[in-house]
């Protein structure tokens, strides 16, 4: 296998984009990301979105990105593991460059989720969990992520500070983010009081709908030498399923699949988590970060929640997560998530994210779940000179 | 020898007190809660129907009567609120006890008769000897337009019985029926709450087929009131079963084990199969019980049952009807039973 | 309004009669029904009913419900560990959320779960209801 490089990052600004299509989105997002490698031809491209289909009453989204780039006859991939679709398409871009398919290789991540109701968003959003099992049972997203929660606080002590506390740093960082859908701070009692949505987590645990695209451009290691430009190198990747279900999960109170996922990218970088110096995580949910933060191994397990509160995981603390402003304040475009994790990873290696900056950022992680922990996909990047 | 071999019952636990309805409609309570007899009734949730009270009903009777739901032969379920026009509750109710393929299901309709007619055909279908066991099933989930003197009355609930020929409860004595051409009350396809004839529902209805298939059984089986332990009969409110009663000459003690209306309301296709599940809970081995259903349109069922030794044995191997309707209560007010009643136009 | 007849069809000896999979090599309990054990990876089961009894192990109240939910939030859905063992997932009625608690004993009821429309199909299936002996 080839080692694999990121030359390009880029991404539109985050939010509800009126104005702009599907198409439009992964096209601006895709251009940024060209423009930053200083190339023009690609080729591969790898497109992440959970659902064009429901979201858009589009599929097909492989050819459709290709065409409207401008890339003709470029073979072009759409992947989905509903919010982890787009660290999977990261994952599949970096599989074409390193069997020596493909010289250069394009990861679009992109969703376009306000082209329905709230009601539809909601009903597409749900198929990442079990139709027959979950959904049909009224059950929601935040309803899952809500029982996690309810059985963390009961076993662990898990308080409601504390959940609101990681929604708090995200926005604190993502007030620093000028792509943000949400670049403002917001106070503990701010999101204590916010609307109970499915107790015990209320609106702002929740991560939003947004519309949103982000791009990476990979290539080989050596060709990315010769541009003598800063780049940054995936070292490790890991990718895990687990059940589909929550109930059948053997431990609820675990995301086993980030912890599959997390040791398989250091076991693969040569590296542990003491060695890794900040990460982007799935914070769709604030109980979904303090759960990734066990299952990475960042704290023990039951510890996450004072951990946060002691600022471990802060700009400035021992281990930042999420310098972005995370899912909650930066958005959730759902496929673009886990390839702006990447951007955010590189931009940060490169030194250029300014007020954000993670101090001597060498080593990134990138988390990217789907469903209820039904998949997750880990990157492990270093920054190269 | 026929008769009943496992009884159950089943009430939703949500409750609307007769104040909380009058207050909306600025009618007076006291005199509405007097001049019906009524106190309370029960109201289904949005996500209960007859065949949903039918279902628990029905898996109450078997418990009862200890049989293997593949052995049951025949299923029928009366009510005036199937959840489909056409698709028989029947089978959704066989499929949910087990005891399909083999068996034979109808939908019966009569307005507050279909239960009770269940248990005429299922008795007498056994006697044939065509099945070993039929279950019979009276449940309903009526409405009770807004306003409307039945809004106070119209509740939900359901009685299933098992009938065979082995391991009999109570022992089917006889049975009569006296059916007319009478349109006392009715509910055109397609309308969503019933209409009635007001004041004519009394004397030339609920009084004419009542007292008529009573008198008829009794001459029949040539007994008097007196001779029995208990009577139930239709209950649309507290008043008529009580004033039937001493038309006849029956006494309180005979007929207020099987006098739920007070509390539950009118349930329809439930209402007297109820007031016999609620009698059985009580029954020593050797009395008799004489059962007296009505149904608008109009016509009226007559059974005499004796209980037996067995009934005893099987009564606490489900739960009493009177706990059911006594216990854990849920008081729901007037725009929550508006609610759960879809009495409140939304968008499509 | 469209139709997903078959699809919850064929859900119908599960989610009315509680049915499940006892696999015949290693005793596993599959609800729902599976091809493969999950832990031995035989494909062979023998059909058991669930008795419907467990013991709530979460729960979350959905106060924002999606589309055909609405008439009953605020509602619970939790996970039961049930006697035999397995967990299953289920909404929960006839209570009131706020006073519901980890470890509190259910039973299944046989209940409506949805519709599709009001011309469409009824959907039945189970809920949890607490365990009063009624």
């Amino acid at each position: 296998m080839k080692e694999v490089a990121i030359i390009g990052i880029g991404m539109t600004d985050w939010g509800e984009l009126w104005e702009k299509s599907l198409r439009d989105i992964a096209v601006e997002a895709a251009l940024k990301c060209l423009e930053d490698a200083g190339m023009d031809k690609v080729d591969a491209i790898t497109v992440g979105a959970m659902s064009g289909g429901l979201f858009n009453a589009q599929e097909h989204l492989g050819p459709l990105v290709a065409d409207f780039l401008g890339q003709k006859f470029v073979p072009a991939t759409r992947v989905e593991s509903a919010c982890a679709s787009g660290g999977l398409a990261v994952k599949t871009a970096y599989m074409e460059v390193a069997s020596g398919l493909a010289e250069s290789a394009l990861a679009v991540g992109v969703e376009k989720m306000t082209d329905v109701d709230g009601g539809e968003a909601t009903y597409a959003l749900a198929t990442a969990a079990d139709q027959d099992n979950e959904a049909f049972h009224g059950i929601t997203f935040p309803g899952l992520y809500a029982m996690m929660a309810h059985a963390h606080m009961k076993k662990y002590g898990t308080t409601r500070e504390q959940l609101a506390q990681v929604s708090v740093k995200n926005h604190h960082n993502g007030s620093m983010n000028p792509h943000a859908q949400f670049p403002f701070k917001v106070s503990l009692e701010t999101v204590m009081n916010s609307t109970m949505v499915a107790d015990p987590l209320r609106l702002l645990d929740c991560s939003p709908i947004t519309d949103g695209g982000a791009a990476v451009l990979l290539t080989t290691v050596e060709a990315a030498k010769k541009m003598k430009r800063p780049y940054a190198v995936i070292t490790g990747i890991g990718h895990a399923t687990d059940t589909i279900a929550l109930a059948q999960r053997s431990d609820i109170l675990k995301l086993a699949v980030v912890e599959k996922a997390a040791q398989r990218a250091l076991k693969m970088a040569g590296k542990s988590i003491k060695d890794v110096d900040f990460a982007e995580v799935h914070d769709c949910f604030t109980i979904a970060e303090l759960m990734v933060m066990e299952a990475i191994g960042v704290v023990e397990v039951g510890k996450s929640g004072p951990a946060v509160m002691d600022g471990k995981t802060a700009l400035d603390g021992d281990f930042p997560i999420n310098p972005s402003g995370g899912l909650k304040s930066k958005g959730h475009p759902v496929g673009a998530t886990g390839v702006a994790q990447i951007v955010e990873s590189v931009s940060q290696l490169r030194g250029e994210s300014g007020k954000r900056q993670v101090k001597n950022a060498r080593i990134a992680m990138t988390q990217n779940m789907g469903g209820s922990g039904a998949s997750s996909i880990v990157h492990i990047l270093e920054a190269r000179s | 020898m026929v008769g009943i071999v496992g009884y159950g019952t089943h009430i939703p636990r949500n409750r609307i007190k007769v104040e909380e309805i009058a207050k909306v409609w600025g009618a007076d309570a006291p005199s509405f809660k007097k001049g019906l007899g009524l106190n309370e009734k029960s109201v289904p949730s949005p996500d209960e129907d007859c065949a949903t009270l039918s279902v628990s009903a029905a898996r109450n009777a078997v418990r009862r009567a200890g049989i293997d739901p593949q052995s049951i032969g025949a299923v029928y379920v009366g009510s005036e609120s199937h959840p489909y026009a056409v698709k028989p509750t029947g089978t959704i109710v066989s499929e949910a006890l087990g005891a399909c393929p083999y068996v034979h299901t109808a939908d019966l309709e009569f307005a507050c008769k279909a239960g009770t007619e269940g248990i005429f055909i299922g008795l007498h279908l056994v006697k044939s000897g065509v099945v070993p066991y039929a279950l019979a099933i009276g449940a309903d989930t009526s409405q009770g337009a807004p306003g409307d003197a039945l809004e106070y009355s119209a509740a939900a609930g359901a009685a299933a019985f098992v009938l065979g020929s082995e391991n009999i409860a109570a022992e089917l004595v006889d049975t009569h029926c006296f059916m007319t051409d009478t349109p006392d009350f009715w509910r055109r396809e397609h309308a969503h709450y019933p209409e009635h004839g007001g004041r004519f529902t009394g004397k030339p209805a609920y009084e004419k087929h009542i007292d008529g298939a009573t008198a008829a059984m009794l001459e029949k089986s040539k007994m008097k009131p007196e001779d029995f332990d208990y009577v139930v009969f239709h209950q649309p409110n507290g008043k008529f079963p009580v004033n039937a009663a001493k038309r006849f000459g029956f006494k309180e003690p005979q007929y207020k084990h099987g006098l739920l209306c007070p509390q539950l309301g009118n349930t329809y296709s439930g209402s007297s199969p109820m007031g016999l599940a609620a009698t059985l809970d009580e029954a020593k081995s050797g009395q008799l019980i004489l059962l007296v259903s009505y149904g608008s349109g109009a016509g009226s069922d007559a059974f005499i049952f004796r209980a037996t030794d067995r009934l005893a044995e099987i009564r606490d191997l489900a739960p009493r009807t009177r706990k059911q309707l006594d216990e854990h209560k849920i008081y729901i007010d007037y725009g929550t039973y508006a609610k759960y009643r879809r009495k409140i136009l939304k968008p499509e | 309004m469209s139709q997903h007849v078959a699809r919850h069809w064929r859900k119908n000896a599960e989610r009315y009669r509680l049915e499940a999979g006892k696999c015949t090599k290693c005793g596993s309990i599959q609800f729902p029904h599976r091809i493969i054990c999950p832990d031995c990876g035989a494909k062979e089961f023998e059909t058991i009913r669930l008795s419907g009894k467990g013991e709530l192990a979460t729960f979350t109240v959905i106060r924002v419900a999606p589309t055909g939910f609405g008439d009953l939030a605020p509602y619970a859905v939790g996970i039961v560990k049930m006697d035999e063992g397995i967990q299953v997932m289920g909404q929960l009625a006839d209570c009131n959320p706020e006073e519901l608690k980890i470890g509190d004993r259910l039973i299944t009821q046989f209940r409506r779960i949805n519709e599709e429309g009001k011309t469409g199909m009824i959907i039945y299936g189970f809920k949890f209801v607490p365990d009063v002996g009624l």
